[in-house]
């Protein structure tokens, strides 16, 4: 099996052992286990993968059709900044289209994408729940409220 | 975090009794309860004071967060609005340490506990306030008011109580009946009996049966089950649990919204204090019986709302969902017994149970009883949350509720039920808000999203917003909706981008009918829902960009023609300064102007111009 990933790098698979073991026998546990393992290496690749599909006697390639199937899991790296723009009902018919505009315009980047120096990424959501501020975005684990698209820049800036 | 600071400063706590509440649901957060926090806890140590702070979920009242409340003892309980940092010395001076209320932030005033606190002079209570005369507050009563993460709260205000009168004087075909006569629909978006749906479930014998609260809120603009598990949790899991007992159920899920983190870990929290008092776990509360709870996170996929999607999804499983026959109620989760029901379904139940069948179906409608939640965003003053009898009117929810439309603009339509459901124009403004009403005005209770647009909103760009999110969530199972939506934004698109035929319109309404009836789940089924009834309510806006070439709010940018409104320009000047060829000239004597030959079209003026007077 490799041990390196697609940069090359040594990947450390004691973190995803740990976490199926502590699923082990455990009934659909796969979409638990992807999600703790993303958390742990913050995406999912190929390797530690595969040690998933051998560890719960699965194909990768059926692992692969449930990590595709939902948004949550990426197969890429991603930033160390994860931008979420809102773009459910309510933030749309308040400006969300600008706001999502001008973050890819201040980052530089299209939307789904990691800006070069791996700092952002840019993505869209469809709702997090706090439509009553829309437009709204998440960085990270905050949530910006009211936006317009002037604000954009310094909010970038302050995350940096 | 904020737990850890609570008590740090209980600690010191010398004068017992005042507290200080601080709105930390989602919507808090975003306006900045963080930092408001932060100046309360320096505040406090700087003054010294020693004082209880509670982080509390949503009362629903958004658009005024952060919301604070102060409460010393022997006096009502006081909000303040807006709370920016900047205001907190002021309360903590002022209310906190001298007792005077900060009269030009208070929003309101509401007793606690029994009503012996004395009132402040010129202070409206909580529930006189415009917005909250005609609400019926009973699945939201404890939201914002207690401390979510506290089960002593919950008990404190009649919780759990419903579960020890079922566990200790009622049958499960008692509790079923209950429930069945009660009237309760299913909140999630079709409006099911649930007593129905217990009952089957309860018919089939098996050792292992399921209780699954669908918790995954995937219709973007909505949040009211959002509000419910992070302001008061244990009333959902209460209601599992009683219909756990019901229909002999040995274990249940939470399957939570993958964007939800805070709910997520309060329903954790929750589910553990809940098996420390033995209301959850083995031999609740010394019955016999078993009942067990685990969260589930969703992992971002709008279908695996759809019941059989989603009980997939808890296998480990690519969301899709199924033919039906079997009903789940036959064969679910790991193909047993299982009864699904929405988050506010559940938390109705011990409202039902406490109160009686009769008194929950003596609120609502002949065939809708009850109250719902709605959340109400978009261009309306007052964003938030209210709970209303079923029957009130879209008029009373969007003017008194929602205090109307913002900066004077005029009301177009409301959106409700989401990609599911219909937007309803101005003249049907008095209809009630029930199942059947809903249904023939072309929308849909879906789970409660209430998205009011204003005459600026482009009706065709909003069905292409709804098409565009259906193709994308589509699963892609069955051909009519993967193929069917995919192709309907196509038409749309072409529409909006000033492509469109006179054809298309009689092609879309053919296709509406065909996506309905062939698809093989309520995302296919329902998907042309909003494609629909912007037809029927809106045809003109279709044939103004079809026949036209003209967006008529100037939403679609395709069709922009760039062109300045006299009516409407004010001479601000504010295009001229962004234009980055200069292509628009004028000054406040003469009429601005812009030159179409210059002109390339990056739309930077229309985003500038606060009067719409770029066309
Ligand atoms: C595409 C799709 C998405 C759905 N999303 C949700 C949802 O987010 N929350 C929910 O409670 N019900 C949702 N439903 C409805 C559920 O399938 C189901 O009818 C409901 O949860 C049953 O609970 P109830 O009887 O208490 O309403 C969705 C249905 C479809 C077809
Ligand atoms: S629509 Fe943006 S937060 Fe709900």
């Amino acid at each position: 099996m490799n041990t390196t990933n697609d940069q090359n790098e040594e990947i450390d698979f004691s973190k995803a052992e740990a976490i199926l073991d502590e699923y082990e026998g455990v009934h659909g546990a796969l979409i638990p286990v992807l999600q703790k393992i993303q958390g742990a290496y913050g995406y999912l690749q190929e390797p530690v993968i595969n040690l998933v599909a051998e560890r719960m006697n699965m194909s990768a390639s059926e692992i692969v059709g449930v990590a595709t199937f939902y948004a949550q899991f990426h197969l890429k790296p991603r930033g160390v900044h994860i931008i979420k723009v809102c773009c459910g009902t309510a933030c749309h018919v308040k400006g969300a289209p600008n706001i999502v505009g001008k973050f890819s315009e201040v980052l530089d980047v299209p939307v789904g994408s990691t800006t070069e120096d791996k700092l952002f990424t840019l993505e869209e959501v469809a709702c997090i729940g706090a439509c009553s501020l829309a437009p709204v975005a998440m960085i990270d684990e905050d949530v910006h409220g009211k936006l317009g698209p002037d604000n954009v820049p310094s909010i970038v800036e302050e995350v940096k | 975090m904020a737990k850890k600071i609570n008590r740090s400063v209980r600690r010191k706590s010398a004068a017992k009794g005042t507290k200080i509440m601080i709105g930390m649901g989602t919507c808090g957060l975003g306006a900045g309860a963080k930092g408001v926090l932060e100046s309360i806890n320096e505040g406090l140590k700087k003054q010294k004071l020693s004082v209880d702070i509670v982080p509390i979920g949503c009362i629903g009242l958004c658009t005024q967060e952060v919301l604070v409340d102060v409460i010393i003892p022997g006096r009502t309980r006081v909000t303040y609005k807006n709370v920016g940092q900047d205001l907190v010395p002021q309360i903590l001076e002022e209310h906190v340490r001298d007792g005077n209320v900060v009269k030009k932030h208070a929003l309101s005033q509401m007793h606690y506990g029994d009503n012996s606190c004395t009132p402040y002079k010129d202070l409206p209570f909580f529930d006189e306030l415009e917005v909250n005369k005609s609400q019926l507050k009973y699945v939201t009563g404890n939201c914002g008011i207690i401390d979510p993460d506290s089960i002593d709260e919950y008990i404190a205000q009649g919780g759990y109580l419903a579960l020890k009168k079922v566990i200790s004087t009622m049958t499960p075909e008692q509790v079923v009946n209950e429930v069945s006569k009660s009237g309760l629909r299913g909140r999630g978006g079709g409006g099911f009996s649930a007593g129905w749906k217990w009952g089957s479930t309860a018919k089939y014998d098996s050792a292992e049966k399921y209780i699954i609260c669908n918790a995954d809120e995937g219709d973007p603009g909505a949040f009211m089950d959002r509000s419910l598990l992070e302001g008061d949790p244990h009333a959902v899991l209460e209601g599992m649990i009683i219909a756990g007992y019901a229909i002999k159920a040995s274990a249940g899920y939470l399957y939570v919204r993958a964007e939800y983190p805070l709910a997520v870990k309060r329903l954790r929290h929750t589910i553990a204090e809940a098996e420390k008092r033995n209301f959850l776990g083995e031999n609740i509360l010394q019955s016999g019986y078993n009942f067990h709870l685990a969260v589930k996170e969703g992992a971002g996929a709008f279908v695996c709302g759809e019941s059989t999607a989603l009980q997939f999804s808890i296998e480990g499983k690519r969301g899709m969902p199924r033919t039906r026959p079997p009903q789940s109620v036959e064969a679910g989760l790991w193909d047993k017994p299982t009864c699904l029901n929405n988050v506010e379904t559940f938390a109705n139940v011990p409202l039902i149970l406490n109160r009686g069948a009769s008194w929950f179906s003596s609120i609502g409608t002949e065939n809708s009883k009850g109250t719902k939640i709605f959340s109400l965003t978009g261009k309306i003053k007052q964003a938030g949350l209210v709970e209303v009898p079923m029957g009130t009117t879209i008029r009373d929810i969007v003017f008194s509720m929602g205090g109307g439309i913002q900066k004077r603009k005029r009301f177009k339509a409301v959106q409700i039920g989401g990609p599911s459901g219909g937007c309803i124009p101005e003249s049907l403004l008095d209809s009630p808000v029930d199942f059947e009403s809903l249904k023939q005005a072309g929308a849909m209770m879906g789970s409660g999203s209430f998205v009011v647009v204003d005459e600026t909103t482009c009706m065709v760009d909003m069905a292409r917003f709804f098409l565009d999110f259906c193709a994308k969530e589509s699963c892609g199972k069955c051909p009519p909706c993967r193929i069917g939506t995919t192709l309907m934004l196509e038409i749309l698109n072409r529409i909006t981008n000033g492509e469109g035929e006179e054809k298309d319109l009689d092609l879309l309404e053919q296709m509406c009918d065909e996506v309905r009836t062939m698809s093989l789940c309520g995302l296919g089924q329902s998907a042309p829902n909003p494609v629909k009834s912007t037809i029927r309510y809106f045809r003109d806006e279709y044939i103004s960009h079809i026949r036209d070439k003209v967006c008529p709010t100037a939403t679609c940018v395709a069709l922009h023609r760039y062109e300045i409104v006299p009516d409407k320009c004010t001479k601000c000047l504010l295009c001229v300064k962004n234009c980055p060829v200069e292509a628009i000239t004028g000054s406040r004597q003469e009429e601005v102007f812009l030159h179409k030959d210059k002109c390339i079209k990056c739309n930077l003026c229309y985003e500038k111009c606060n009067f719409m007077a770029i066309k």
